[in-house]
């Protein structure tokens, strides 16, 4: 098993409303490595996340992939990248099967055919069906399956079990656990209790001031 | 191992899904054509018979409307896209961006200015245009409806974060169809006079060309900021 560093921090800063969120983050996840961020309503978590995808500009500090910083990576970065923030991204007006076919043309496509990956979070029966017809839930697992349609290490999760079902959530917790197997990185932000037996997972609480 | 579509069927791909996404939303997209074609057909009936007055400010009123039309066509680029988070996933797209919104544009073109380019003979006819100025009103169309997708995507990148940005967008994105507006309705004002209009057309082509080349990357950057 590869031990080296995958995504690193140094100093990370973020301001937002004429507010410093946090400051001098520092952080670095090995490849099977998970990272939950804590902390109460409004602290930075996902103002963390998207500066860690490269939406959001860090005002200050520098974000490194195996060394090299993001903004120079560009497109090496963002292929290695999938993020599932608070709104799902999936068009309403396509069906789920045209949704994750253009969630593929963006990125790296997986090995996974598609209706398997529908199948895998149970949407199977839906993959003609447009996405707007769909309950909220279904929704956020056909977000979440693009996790799956897509080849990529790092796991950027805002919020990922919003609306889901006990069910549907034990289901990700366990695709989420195969993944950190597979050496991927998981960067995630939730209120509800991840269950994960893997011994491989960081905590940090935005909240205390550290 | 598998690989990433190349940046060419991308390209295709996000088209496809734009004009798959316009055929859904029929009604939406079909408005600023209607509205095109209403306010030319408004002013034979606001100005009288008078077919020499009508026929001679023709181009001007095809234009204007066509800018204004072009105007209200624009939020769709990336509206939708920015409310429900698609803009997030294709700014984390692999590819580059620009490319991709390359391709929103064209798409927002296929929808919003090709119709104008159908329905413009008709239009001229009804407004008493001489046969002469015809050929030259379609190629200012042809030539001149990209440019206002294209600059107008940079306006809307802009503003497409802000909750009231319609008018700020048209502050913005006005101004700069202003050089249209006048080389195109000056080359058919000087076709309808039997003049040569070579001159008009390769300033459009310039700016088509210079705005082919540079707003793609604007209109990239801008998002990133709207998105952040």
């Amino acid at each position: 098993m590869s031990t080296s560093t995958l995504l690193e921090t140094r100093d990370l800063g973020c301001i937002r409303n004429d507010r410093q969120l946090f400051e001098r983050l520092n952080f670095a996840l090995k490849a099977g490595e998970m990272l939950v961020v804590e902390g109460p309503n409004g602290c930075g978590k996902t103002s963390l996340l998207r500066i860690l995808t490269g939406l959001r500009l860090a005002d200050g500090g520098e974000i490194l992939w195996r060394g090299e910083a993001i903004d120079r990576l560009a497109g090496d970065y963002y292929e290695q990248v999938n993020y599932v923030g608070h709104h799902d991204g999936s068009k309403h007006e396509l069906s789920c099967l045209e949704n994750l076919r253009l969630a593929r043309a963006m990125g790296v496509p997986s090995e996974l055919d598609l209706d398997d990956v529908l199948e895998q979070v149970n949407l199977y029966a839906y993959g003609e069906s447009e996405v707007g017809s769909l309950s909220a839930g279904q929704k956020r697992r056909l977000a979440l399956a693009r996790l799956l349609a897509t080849d990529s290490l790092l796991w950027i999760l805002d919020e990922p079990f919003t609306s889901l079902d006990k069910a549907s959530m034990e289901m990700f917790s366990i695709l989420f656990e195969q993944h950190l197997q597979r050496e991927g990185v998981i960067v995630i932000t939730s209120h509800h209790d991840i269950s994960l037996p893997t011994m491989a997972v960081q905590r940090l609480d935005l909240g205390k001031p550290s | 191992m598998s690989h990433r579509l190349s940046l060419g069927q991308a390209f295709i791909f996000l088209l496809r899904r734009d004009l798959l996404l316009a055929l859904r939303n029929r009604a939406e997209y079909a408005m600023p054509l209607l509205f095109f074609v209403l306010v030319i057909t408004m002013f034979p009936l606001a100005l009288g018979a008078l077919p020499e007055l009508l026929a001679r400010i023709a181009p001007g009123i095809i234009w204007v409307a066509a800018l204004l039309a072009a105007m209200l066509s624009l939020d769709s680029i990336f509206r939708s896209d920015f409310d429900d988070g698609s803009l997030e996933q294709i700014l984390l797209s692999a590819h580059p961006v620009a490319i991709l919104v390359l391709a929103k544009v064209s798409a927002h073109w296929l929808v919003t200015g090709l119709p104008l380019l159908i329905v413009a003979p008709l239009l001229a006819e009804m407004l008493g245009m001489t046969a002469a100025a015809q050929p030259t009103l379609l190629l200012t169309i042809l030539i001149g409806t990209p440019i206002l997708s294209l600059i107008g995507a940079i306006g809307v990148a802009l503003t497409v974060g802000l909750r009231k940005g319609g008018i700020i967008l048209s502050l913005l994105v006005l101004p700069l169809y202003v050089p249209v507006l006048i080389f195109a309705s000056s080359a058919i004002d000087n076709a309808a006079m039997g003049f040569d209009v070579s001159a008009q057309i390769y300033m459009l082509l310039a700016f088509l060309l210079l705005s082919v080349s540079l707003s793609p990357w604007a209109t990239a950057a801008a998002l990133r900021m709207s998105a952040g």
